[in-house]
Formats: C-alpha cells, structure tokens, sequence
C-alpha cells in the first residue's frame, strides 16, 4: 500500500508496510541518512525529525501516520547548514562524534518554533530526551541560547 | 611520489563516475573541489600526510580515526602550522590501512587509534612532514625566481620573497616543487611562532555534522547491499544447536539467513525487514557451557580473592609493619561491568570477493582488523582494504584486539559467498549485550596514618584481564599482572613510606576491553577515594594532605593548587553544598578536578566541576575544553548511572532505558584551566574522565559523612 507524503518539501510516496518506522523509510528507502538510529525505542533522540513542525522519534512512529504529513529531516532544515541553529552549533563548537547531533537539531529547532526565548530549564525539559555519550550538552545549551538571542 | 596507488586509483575512478556511489562515501570535508583539482593537475604529495593541488587546497591525511575526540582537527592543525598552510584551504582525509607509512608510533608497527596517543605519537611527525612541504614549495618559488631560498619566507598559503615583494600561491607553485627532491632534514618553527597550535582553531568536522552530511558506517549504501543482524547466544558461552527460519524468511524483504560462528544472521534489503526477519527466527541454544554465574556470585568470588594475596605489582617500604602503626582504615571498592554505549551502535560494511575484502567501518584498528580478516577470508593483508568512516562514538569499543564486530560481518559475507555486500548492523540492544565490557572489578586497601601522615598502603586489585589472549598480552602482562589492572596504582606518584600493590587476575567467560581510560577508570577511584579517608582519619584538609604526598610530583601539584584555587576551595559555600577533589595522571597528562555536589531528593546532584590539565603543548585548547567535558560527562555517567549486570550468565540490562546514561540535566557546568607547558603533548581523549567519579564521591562524603565505595551512586 502506498503512503504518501511531503519530505524536505518534496511530495513522496513509498510502497512499505504501514508499520513500518518512519526512520527506516527515510534511511533505507528515501536514502536520507542524516536522520540516526540510536536506540529504536525513543530513548535516544537521535532519529528526531519534524512531522508538520512537531518533533517525533522517527524510530518509534509508524510511516501510516506520515500519510499526507510534512516531514522535515535535518537535510530539510536548510539547504546548506544556514540555518541560525546549524550556525550557533558551529559557533558553540558543539559537535564532537556527531552522531546524536542531527536529533538534537531537530529537537532544538522544534524547541524555539513554540519558544523562541527559552528559559535554561526549558531548554533542558525540551532537550531531555536526546541523549549525547560524547557528553555535549552544555555547548549544546549553548548554542540554543546563541540562536534564540539572535531570534532563530 | 608517495601518495597511495589506490588513492590515485580513487581518484580517477570518481573523476569519471562523476558524482557516483564513490563519492557518497567520500568523508566530507575533502569536498569534491579537491578532487576536481587533483583530476585536472597532479597533486603534490611530498610524503604521505598531505596533498595539495594547484588549486591550494591542502588535503591532511589523518592516520587517526575521527570519533570525536577531535582528532582530525589536531592532526591538520599541526601539518598546517608547519606547512604555513592558508587555514580555510585545509581538508582533511581519512588514511587507508597502511602501517608501513601510518602506523601509531606508540605501538611499533601497528596502526590504529587509542591511548590518547594521537597528537603525541604525530606531534613531530606531522611536524616534519608539514615542514618538508613547505621547504619544498620555498624551493620551486627560488628557482623560479632564482634567488636563494633562504632569503625567502611564507605567508598563510604563499611563498613570499621580501626582497623583491614577490608572491607566489602554494598552488602555483605545486607542479615545479613536485619536481625537486625532498630534504632529509628540514628546520621546525620556534614554537613562539606558532599561529595555530595554541590558538582558535575550529573543528573541520563541524560543518558536516551540523547538517546531517558526515558519513559514519550507519550510512553506506551499496548497489545490492544486504542489511544483516544477528541473533546472539543470550548467555555467555552458549552455542547455536539449531535453528528454523521459515518464519523469519516469510518477512518481506528478507533475502536469508545463516549460521555464523557468533550466532544466526538474517539478511534483508533493509534494517527493519532485517530486524524483524530476526524476530521471527527461532533458534534453539546449546547452553551446555553456558556461563551460569550472575553478578552476587562473581561478587562473592572477587571478595574471595580479594583476601588472598595477589601477585606483587609494586612494593615499597615495609607495609605490614606501618600498618601496625597509628590509625588504620580499611575499605573494599566494588565496580561493575561496563558498556562502552557509543551513540552509533556497533556495524561494519564487507564487500567481499575471490581476492579483495573491502571493509567501511569507524576504523579503529588498522592493523589487527586488517590481519584477522585476512586470516579469516585467506586473503593477504593488502587485499583487505580498511575505508575509515567517521565513529559515532567508540570510547575504545571499535579498537578491539578480537576484531570481534569486523569478524563477525566477515563471516557474514563469506556465508553468503560474497554474493551481496553486506551491512551488518547491531541494535542498541545487541550494542548493549555482545560485551567487550569495562571489567568488574573488586579493590582492597588498608592504609594507616600516624602524626598527621600517611604510613603505610596496602591495595588488592581483583578483576579479569583486558590483555590476555590478545597479541598484546607479550608487552602488557607480566608475571601474572596486567598492567592496564594497575595501571594507576603501582605507578603512584604519592610519596606513601611503605606501599604494596598487589593483583588478581580472575578468569570469568565475559568479553572484556578497554573503555575510555581503561584502568583508571577504576584505579584513580580507589586511590582518590582511599586517599581521601586517610586525610580525614588524619584529620588533615584533603588538598593539603595530598600536596604533601605529592611534594616531589610537580605536574601533579601544579593541577591540583590550580584546581583548587579556580574552584575557590576552602571558600564558604550554599548550605547544602560541598566540594571534593581528585588528581590523576593517565596517557602522560595530569588532571586536577574540584567537583561542587549537592543531594536532591537523596540523589547526587554535580553542579559544577572545575579541572585543571596539564597535557604538554596545547594544540587546541577548545578541542582541549571539550576533551575534558566529554570525559567528564562520560565518567560522571558511569559513577552515576552505569552498571552492566549479569544473571545466570545473561546481561541484564537491553536498552538506554536500563542502561541509563547521563542526560542535558545531569550535566554539570565545567570550567577547564590548562597549565602552559613547553613539553611534547600528551593524551587528551581519557584524561578528562578518571577524576570525576572520586572527585563526587569524596563531595558527597563532605555533605552526608559517608563514604561511597560502590559504583554506580545512584
Ligand atoms: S533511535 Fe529513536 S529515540 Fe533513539
Ligand atoms: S556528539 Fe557524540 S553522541 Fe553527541
């Protein structure tokens, strides 16, 4: 059966089991790979991306309910890392492996769409699922508060 | 030149495949533009670190694997100073496995990555390497302006003639300097010089992993490639005794399924038709040798042991009589398994045929990986080609001298003959359960103080063996120790009158390894933890008692005063709140960190750690910074949270949701100061982390009177 739905803002469809997670349509069969698998169970963060501006773990979330949704992945979130966020990590010097931060991203974007001024125990509620065993988060903390100073 | 034949191979091969599959594994970072250049001149490869094109691009190759740690930033940072190289020209790429150009100068003949050795063992050979390039390109510019070349010098990116005012680009300079012949010694910077060690100097793997464009193993895809998983024994020791896969081959998608030495794989066009093929599959264990112990009964065997003498790695000094002397304290130090739990999950890509295995993987361990294969497909170590991709993560995991993970995605594609390449990929769960953990361990210590000073020491170290059984065990164990068990302990720098250190090596059929500052990830524990009883039964200030011990240890001094004075101790604190203090030295570099801890709601609550390194010359003190935030995070996670339990020989825990790890809240802030140093520099990687735990624990103490001696705290 096929599902369809808008991806980086391209409309898409794709003939897979309704079931089957949102994060390995976009690895596997859509090719993005920017979105990671840390977990599977939304423990982790790192497959977060957009489902019509709300942060969903991609990981746990069945592609059926993508159907004529608009999902964003960290390829969609600029064209060429210029997003104010992309620049404030880069800024903060926050990536070390770099694994968790594609998630981390999509979560903080989502974070300053619904408060664009979030206050430090805002930021570590919105964050909290998204886990980094690189140990990143105070540059991470960092760099929101970078983006959301300069109106992200 | 030196440049690869493959590399060259690659190169053309891309060229004319356009933007093709091959690119797509191309590490970015060594963007396509240098690659157009390369295809349109010869690059200029003086020796085999660095490239650089008639375009002026400077492509560095990294012997060392990028996980984090910072290296490709550093290893560039140091050819680019050398080399006078324009910094926004500067590429970075990751090296193939080829231990005759690229070994780790730590470890002979060997190449791979660890023992935060990466900027030690490249220091003066990257040096050399950028030094010989840029004498090179001052050579071309004074031939062709026929001067001397010692009245020429050069700016970022070109040489420059300040006689006559002439300018040349390293780019247009490349093809006569390719010609020339290459000096056998050429002069270095006066490090007073130096404008990009010590400097600001950003991470060039940002960009790429800010936009989801950075290629770890995870992410290659290859025309036909298979995504394979693997059901495991789910207790150490057992065996496949059969095993029905009609269910498993009914999922759409899923292609096969085999036996392999380490369980049964299931091959699928993708991840989830993979794991699900697994789901399905029903496998019957041969548990006959099955391990059947659980952790309460290795806990009472290590306790065991722990009262009978071990063999001696360090003595000093007449123990048994100073411990009859003035007050003695005892203490027993448990710690538990750990897992590494790097974001990425273990996986490996194999393409494998009659003469080539061709691997991608967060590689590293060049030479191990490289000769295992071989050994396991009949090939010859070159036919193994090693593509090095980034590692999300690895805290040591990825350098295991069993090759365990790359072996068991070989034997994958070797049950399949090659037919597909395969991408064997683990669950967080599988990630967390295959082992290859951080030992448990159990320490013993008896001290005494008399006077106001330490007497004597008396420290029991029971585990299993990291080194044993593995190509290393020849150099790292001796007369019965491993030195990765001690490590820590037999070489303390504390000046105790009479101190022995003695070690057992248990033998437990759980796989083990280093992790991220391997010994003294439980060695500092004991010794900051136990050193900090004896102040107290000595009634003394817990930096002051140590200062004295550490009167003839100036790096060590130097960390902890630092420390100490930057987090303001001895200065009134919030009610609710305390300070406690730890110093350690591991990989050559010495670290102080004061860590401020309060209780909430009867946990411990870090707010602040203030550390002080001294890691020699700082190459780049915010990779440094961040170096030492990441082991603190890391350590602090483990202390807090991490325990890997067993139960009749099965790990207990699956997931991040038994496996806690630290989260954004849980981070303290961290302030790091590092000592200036003219010295050669040392590991940043690990030292950061082993501090932390004792540094908590020995707050807590201040704040509640009780000591901690079992890891986790939480
Ligand atoms: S992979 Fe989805 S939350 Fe971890
Ligand atoms: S940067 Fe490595 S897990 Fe976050």
């Amino acid at each position: 059966m096929a599902i369809a739905f808008s991806i980086n803002g391209k409309s898409t469809s794709v003939d897979v089991a309704p079931e089957t997670p949102l994060l390995w349509v976009i690895r596997d069969t859509l090719g993005l790979t920017g979105t990671k698998f840390g977990c599977g169970m939304a423990q982790c963060g790192a497959c977060t991306v957009h489902v019509d501006g709300e942060a969903v773990r991609s990981c746990s979330f069945p592609v059926s309910a993508a159907a004529d949704k608009k999902v964003t992945t960290i390829e969609g979130l600029s064209a060429d890392g210029s997003h104010p966020l992309q620049q404030a990590w880069v800024e903060a010097q926050a990536p070390q492996c770099g694994y968790c931060q594609s998630g981390q991203i999509m979560q903080a974007a989502a974070l300053l769409a619904k408060t664009p001024t979030p206050s430090e125990a805002e930021i570590e509620g919105a964050m909290a699922g998204n886990l980094c065993r690189c140990g990143t988060y105070n540059r991470i903390k960092a760099a929101i508060q970078l983006a959301a100073q300069k109106g992200a | 030149m030196t440049t690869s034949y493959s590399r060259r191979t690659f190169l053309k091969t891309s060229a004319a495949a356009g933007a093709g599959l091959t690119l797509a594994f191309h590490l970015t970072g060594c963007g396509r533009k240098g690659e157009q250049a390369a295809a349109m001149g010869e690059p200029f490869a003086p020796n085999a670190f660095v490239r650089i094109g008639t375009d002026g691009s400077v492509t560095v190759i990294a012997k060392h694997l990028e996980m984090g740690q910072g290296s490709y930033t550093g290893l560039a940072t140091i050819l680019a100073e050398e080399l006078d190289a324009d910094w926004s020209k500067v590429r970075v790429e990751g090296a193939p496995a080829d231990a005759s150009k690229y070994n780790n100068l730590q470890w002979g003949p060997q190449q791979g990555t660890g023992g935060s050795s990466a900027m030690a063992n490249s220091f003066d050979q990257l040096r050399q390497a950028g030094a010989t390039a840029r004498a090179l390109l001052i050579a071309a510019a004074a031939q062709q302006w026929k001067v001397e070349a010692a009245t020429l010098s050069t700016e970022p990116g070109a040489v420059v003639d300040p006689a006559s005012g002439k300018r040349a680009s390293y780019g247009s300079l490349v093809e006569l300097a390719a010609t020339l012949p290459v000096p056998a010694e050429v002069p270095l910077k006066d490090p007073a010089r130096f404008r990009l060690i010590g400097g600001k100097v950003a991470r060039v793997d940002a960009p790429a992993k800010v936009t989801g464009k950075a290629q770890f193993t995870q992410d290659v895809q290859l025309p036909g490639m298979l995504v394979a998983v693997v059901a495991r024994p789910p207790r150490f020791g057992a065996t496949v005794k059969s095993f029905d896969a009609t269910k498993a081959k009914a999922v759409a998608g899923v292609k096969d399924v085999v036996q392999i030495p380490t369980g049964v794989a299931v091959l699928a066009e993708t991840t989830w038709a993979a794991t699900q093929g697994r789901a399905a599959l029903t496998v019957e264990w041969d548990t006959s040798k099955a391990m059947t112990e659980g952790t309460p009964e290795l806990l009472a065997r290590y306790r065991e042991a722990a009262g009978k003498p071990g063999a001696v790695a360090k003595e000093t000094g007449d123990v048994t009589a100073g411990l009859r002397k003035g007050t003695v304290v005892e203490a027993e130090f448990t710690f538990p398994y750990l897992a590494h739990a790097a974001m990425e999950p273990m996986n490996c890509v194999v393409q494998l045929s009659a003469d080539k295995c061709e691997i991608w993987n967060g590689e590293q361990m060049q030479t191990g990986d490289q000769m295992a294969v071989a050994a396991a497909t009949g090939l010859k170590p070159e036919q193994v080609v090693l593509n090095m991709l980034y590692a999300g993560g690895s805290f040591g995991r990825r350098a295991n001298p069993h090759s365990d993970y790359v072996l068991e995605a070989v034997s994958i594609a070797k049950a399949i003959n090659g037919r597909a390449p395969v991408k064997m990929v683990w669950t967080r769960e599988d990630d967390t359960r295959a082992g290859y953990f951080r030992p448990m361990y159990v320490h013993r210590i008896k001290g005494s103080v008399a006077g106001g000073q330490a007497v004597a020491w008396h420290h029991r170290i029971v585990g299993q063996s990291i080194m044993k059984g593995t190509g290393w065990e020849p150099f790292m164990v001796k007369d019965g120790i491993d030195q990765t068990s001690v490590e820590g302990v037999a070489n303390t720098p504390y000046a105790i009158p009479a101190f022995r250190a003695e070690s057992t090596i248990m033998d437990v059929p759980v796989p083990v390894l280093w992790w991220r500052s391997v010994g003294h990830t439980h060695t500092a524990f004991a010794m900051e933890a136990f050193i900090d009883e004896l102040a107290t039964a000595a009634k003394r200030d817990p930096v002051e008692f140590r200062r004295e011990l550490l009167a003839n240890a100036p790096r060590h001094l130097a960390v902890l005063n630092l420390a100490a004075e930057k987090a303001g101790w001895g200065s009134p604190l919030p009610a609710g709140r305390a300070r406690g203090i730890a110093v350690h030295e591991s990989f050559s570099s010495v670290v102080a960190e004061v860590a401020e801890v309060s209780l909430e709601g009867g946990k411990p609550k870090v707010h602040k750690v203030t550390c002080a390194v001294d890691c020699g010359i700082a190459i780049n003190p915010d990779v440094i910074a961040m170096q030492m935030e990441s082991g603190i995070a890391y350590g602090l996670s483990a202390a807090l949270y991490g325990e890997i339990t067993l139960k009749e020989g099965a790990v207990v825990q699956g997931n991040f949701d038994t496996y806690r790890c630290l989260r954004m809240a849980d981070m303290p802030a961290v302030e790091v100061h590092i000592v200036p140093s003219t010295s050669a520099p040392t590991g940043v990687g690990e030292p950061g982390l082993p501090p932390v735990a004792p540094a908590v624990a020995n707050a807590l103490f201040q704040l509640t009177g009780k000591r901690i001696r079992t890891l986790p705290m939480a």
